[in-house]
C-alpha cells in the first residue's frame, strides 16, 4: 500500500486489516537493506486483531520513495512524521524495530516520547558498529556485503535448514531482499547503523521489551541485554535457536512475544 | 543491489545440503531420518492460534493438502538446493508444470514455450491448457529471435527444458533470461534431466523452476513426485501482468501477495491457492522416499554422467549407429554452450539413430538384457525406449521426423551399472540389427542373382 508524505510515496503493509481510527497502531521498521514483508506475520496477526498496522517501507526502500536516509535520527524524524499523519487519532502507539530499525525506535522515543507509547527492540546493539569489511563491501555495491551479512545473521539451524515456515529456505529468502535493495542504499544503512550513538537516549521512558537471539552473532545477547540495562522500564525475552534473522528464523516466539507484551 | 556475483562467506556445500537441508535430528524422539509424518492434520492447541495458522501470521501446519512436516523438508532441502526462497511439492511433475502455470497465468494468457519439450509438456500446454484459455506458441530452443517474436501483448510466461526432448538441444538459460526479462516476463526452467546438481537454472537467471522428483532426484523409480521451485527473483509489481500476485486476492481476503510476502509472493500463492484449490498434493511417504534419493544425489549424478559419457562415446563409434544426440560429445551441435553451462555434465538421458529404421529400432530394443525397456528416466538402473514403436507407433514417418523422431531414434537413460555391462549389453543388441543388416543384404543379393 502506498500513502504520500511531503509529496513523496510511503510503502507499507498493514496486514490486510480493517481497524477503527481510533485503533492501537503498531508501526514495524525492518532493519538495514531490508523492507517491509519481514514483518508479514506479526502484521498479519496484529491486524487481524483490529490493530492499525503499517510495516513501513524506509525511504529508499521496497516501494518507499529515496533517497534513502544517511541517520538514524532522520530515519526516526521521518517516522514521527508517519505516525503524525497515520495514527493521528490511535489511542497508542507501539513501535516494533528490528536492527537498525531498533535504533529508529530508540531514536524515535527519545527524540519524539509523544508519539509513543511502547518500544519493542528486537537484535537491538548499541552502539551498532559495522566491521570494516562489511562497510567497504556495502559501499562498492559488491554482493560479498549481502553474503556476509546474510550469513551472519543466521543461526546454526538456519545454516541447515528446518525453517518454521513450511518449505521455505531463510537463507535465500535473507539474500533475495538484500538484492532488491538499491545500489549504495546498504552502504547508507550500515552508514547509519555506525554513527548511531547512545549519548541522548537515557530519557526513554516508553516500556520496551528487548529480544534478544542466542545465535545472533550480529548483535549478541549481552549486547541487546545492555540496552535494556540502559532504559527506564524494560524486559527481556530470550528467543532460542535463534540468530539475527529473527522474524524468519523464529517467527513464533517473536509473535508470541509481542503478542504476550502488547496485548497482556 | 546490481553486483550479483557471490564473492563473500558461503553456505553450507551441495553434498552437506542434499543429506541435511531442511531437517534437525526430530526434537521429540530423537530420530536421525526424516520422520514419515503420516497424518492428514494437526492438532490445534487453542482457536486463536488455529485462526494464526490460517491466516498465515503463524508458522506451522493445519492439513497435510496445503503442507506436511515431511513434505516440507523435501520443499526446503530443494529450495536450498535450487538457491529458491521456497518450494512447493506437488503429486508429479507434471502437476508441478500445472502449478506454475495456473499460478501467474489466467484465460487469455499466453506462454511463449521451446518446442523441443517433454511429450506429456506439450499435451498439456498445445491441448489441455488451450481449453482452459490458456495458449502457447512453441520455438525453436537455439532461436533467440524467435522467442522474441513470439512474445504478444498477453504474454505471460517463457518456458523451456534445460535439455531438450528428444534432440537434448541445452537452453540457453543467461540469454533466454535476458530476454524475458526485457520484456517483463518470468522464466520458467524444467530441469528434470539435470537436476541441481548439474544445473541451478536460478543462479543462471531463471525465476522459476520445476522439476519431476519421479526421475534423478528420487533416483530409483519407486515414487512419482514434483516440485516447484521460486527464485525469489521476479519483480511481480514491475508491471500490471501479474493481477494473481499484485492485486487483491477475494480468495484469501483480498490479501496482495507481493505486498505482503515479497520475494515468497509466487510461492505463497501456489500453496494458499494452487495447492489449496487443485489439491495435487505429495503424500508424506513419497516425499521421505524422494529425500532418500537426494541423500546421494551428488554421488549418482557423477555416475550417471560418467556411465553416460563412456556409453555416448561408444554408440558414436559403432558402424550401425547413424547419429549419437548426447551434448557431452564435440559432435553435438550445442557442445560449446554445455561446456559453459554445464560444466559437471549433461546428464544420463540422451539419443542416437540407429541404422534401419523402425524395424531395427525394435529389434534392437527387444535384444537389451540390462537396459529395461519402459517409459520413464532416471532409475538408478539402466531404461530404454523406441518411440516409433511404443509411444508414437501410430505416427506416420512424415510426422515423427517433424517432431525430431527418426524411425530408428533409440532414447536411453543411463543408469548406474557397470559401464562395460552396458556397453556389452548395447554391444549385443547392435550385432542383432547388424545381422538384419546381413540378411536383408544376401537376400537383395539372391535376388538380383
Amino acid at each position: 500500500m502506498i500513502i504520500q508524505l511531503d509529496g513523496k510515496n510511503v510503502g507499507f503493509s498493514n496486514g490486510s486489516g480493517h481497524p477503527a481510527e481510533s485503533a492501537p497502531a503498531i508501526f514495524f521498521v525492518h532493519g538495514a537493506g531490508m523492507d517491509h514483508s519481514v514483518w508479514v506475520m506479526p502484521a498479519r496477526y496484529f491486524a487481524r486483531h483490529g490493530y492499525r498496522v503499517m510495516a513501513l517501507d524506509l525511504p529508499g526502500h521496497g516501494r518507499s520513495e529515496g533517497p534513502a536516509l544517511d541517520s538514524v535520527d532522520a530515519m526516526a524524524d521521518w517516522l514521527a512524521r508517519v505516525i503524525e499523519i497515520s495514527a493521528a487519532h490511535a489511542k497508542e502507539v507501539t513501535v516494533v524495530g528490528h536492527s537498525m530499525g531498533s535504533l529508529v525506535g530508540m531514536s524515535l522515543a527519545a527524540r519524539h516520547p509523544e508519539r509513543i507509547d511502547r518500544l519493542v527492540l528486537l537484535g537491538t546493539s548499541a552502539p551498532m558498529p559495522v566491521a570494516d569489511v562489511l562497510l567497504n563491501a556495502a559501499q562498492d555495491n559488491d554482493h560479498a556485503a549481502i553474503d556476509m551479512a546474510n550469513t551472519w545473521s543466521h543461526g546454526q539451524r538456519s545454516q541447515l535448514g528446518a525453517s518454521d515456515n513450511p518449505g521455505t529456505s531463510n537463507l535465500h529468502m535473507g539474500e533475495r531482499l538484500l538484492e532488491r535493495v538499491a545500489d549504495d542504499v546498504y552502504f547508507k544503512d550500515f552508514s547509519a547503523c555506525n554513527g548511531f550513538t547512545t549519548k541522548d537516549y537515557a530519557p526513554i521512558l516508553a516500556p520496551t521489551l528487548v529480544m534478544t537471539g542466542d545465535e545472533d552473532k550480529m548483535t549478541p545477547p549481552r549486547a541487546g541485554m545492555a540496552v535494556a540495562g540502559m532504559l527506564k522500564s524494560s524486559q527481556v525475552t530470550h528467543l532460542r535457536g535463534c540468530g539475527h534473522s529473527m522474524l524468519s528464523e523464529q517467527p513464533n516466539q517473536v509473535l508470541d512475544a509481542l503478542s504476550a507484551f502488547i496485548r497482556g | 543491489m546490481t553486483d550479483s556475483k557471490h564473492r563473500g562467506p558461503q553456505g553450507m556445500g551441495f553434498d552437506t545440503l542434499s543429506l541435511h537441508a531442511g531437517q534437525v535430528p526430530d526434537p521429540t524422539t530423537g530420530a536421525r531420518a526424516t520422520p514419515i509424518y503420516q497424518s492428514a492434520a494437526f492438532v490445534f492447541p487453542d482457536s486463536d492460534v488455529a485462526a494464526g495458522l490460517f491466516n498465515i501470521e503463524r508458522a506451522g501446519h493445519v492439513y497435510s493438502r496445503l503442507s506436511n512436516p515431511t513434505n516440507a523438508v523435501l520443499e526446503e532441502r530443494m529450495a536450498a538446493l535450487d538457491h529458491g526462497v521456497g518450494s512447493v511439492v506437488t503429486a508429479s511433475g507434471q502437476a508441478a508444470l500445472h502449478l506454475a502455470i495456473t499460478t501467474i497465468l489466467s484465460a487469455g494468457d499466453h506462454i511463449v514455450s521451446s518446442r523441443s519439450v517433454y511429450g506429456g509438456t506439450h499435451n498439456l500446454l498445445e491441448y489441455t491448457m488451450s481449453r482452459f484459455g490458456i495458449s502457447t506458441t512453441f520455438v525453436d530452443p537455439r532461436d533467440m529471435a524467435a522467442f522474441s517474436d513470439a512474445i504478444q501483448p498477453n504474454t505471460k510466461l517463457v518456458f523451456g527444458e534445460v535439455l531438450g526432448n528428444p534432440g537434448l538441444e541445452v537452453l540457453d538459460i543467461p540469454a533466454l533470461s535476458e530476454l524475458a526479462h526485457t520484456h517483463h516476463l518470468p522464466l520458467l526452467i524444467d530441469a528434470t534431466f539435470v537436476t541441481p546438481y548439474l544445473c541451478q537454472p536460478i543462479e543462471l537467471g531463471a525465476d522459476l523452476v520445476v522439476h519431476s522428483a519421479t526421475k534423478f532426484l528420487s533416483g530409483h523409480g519407486v515414487v512419482v513426485g514434483g516440485v516447484v521451485v521460486d527464485g525469489g527473483t521476479f519483480d511481480w509489481q514491475s508491471s500490471d501482468k501479474f493481477p494473481t500476485l499484485s492485486e487483491p486476492y477475494v480468495g484469501f481476503h483480498n490479501l496482495v501477495f507481493a505486498d505482503e510476502f515479497g520475494p515468497a509472493a509466487f510461492i505463497t500463492r501456489a500453496r494458499k491457492e494452487g495447492i489449496r484449490d487443485f489439491g495435487a498434493c505429495m503424500a508424506p511417504m513419497t516425499a521421505f522416499q524422494i529425500l532418500q534419493g537426494l541423500e546421494t544425489l551428488p554421488l549418482r549424478m557423477q555416475k550417471h554422467v560418467a556411465n553416460a559419457m563412456e556409453v555416448a562415446a561408444y554408440l558414436e563409434q559403432h558402424a550401425m549407429v547413424e547419429s549419437v544426440s548426447y551434448p557431452g560429445l564435440p559432435s553435438h551441435p550445442d557442445y560449446e554452450l554445455a561446456q559453459k553451462m554445464l560444466p559437471k555434465g549433461c546428464g544420463a538421458v540422451f539419443s542416437f539413430e540407429i541404422k534401419g529404421g523402425r524395424e531395427a529400432g525394435r529389434a534392437f530394443i527387444e535384444s537389451l538384457n540390462v537396459f529395461s525397456h519402459l517409459a520413464n528416466v532416471g532409475d538408478a538402473k539402466s531404461l530404454v525406449i523406441h518411440p516409433a514403436s511404443t509411444t508414437h507407433h501410430r505416427v506416420d514417418e512424415e510426422s515423427l521426423l517433424a517432431s525430431g523422431i527418426g524411425p530408428g531414434l533409440v532414447r536411453l537413460s543411463v543408469g548406474l551399472e557397470d559401464a562395460k555391462d552396458l556397453i556389452n549389453d548395447l554391444k549385443a543388441g547392435l550385432r542383432v540389427v547388424e545381422k538384419m543388416h546381413e540378411q536383408a543384404a544376401a537376400q537383395q543379393a539372391e535376388k538380383v542373382s
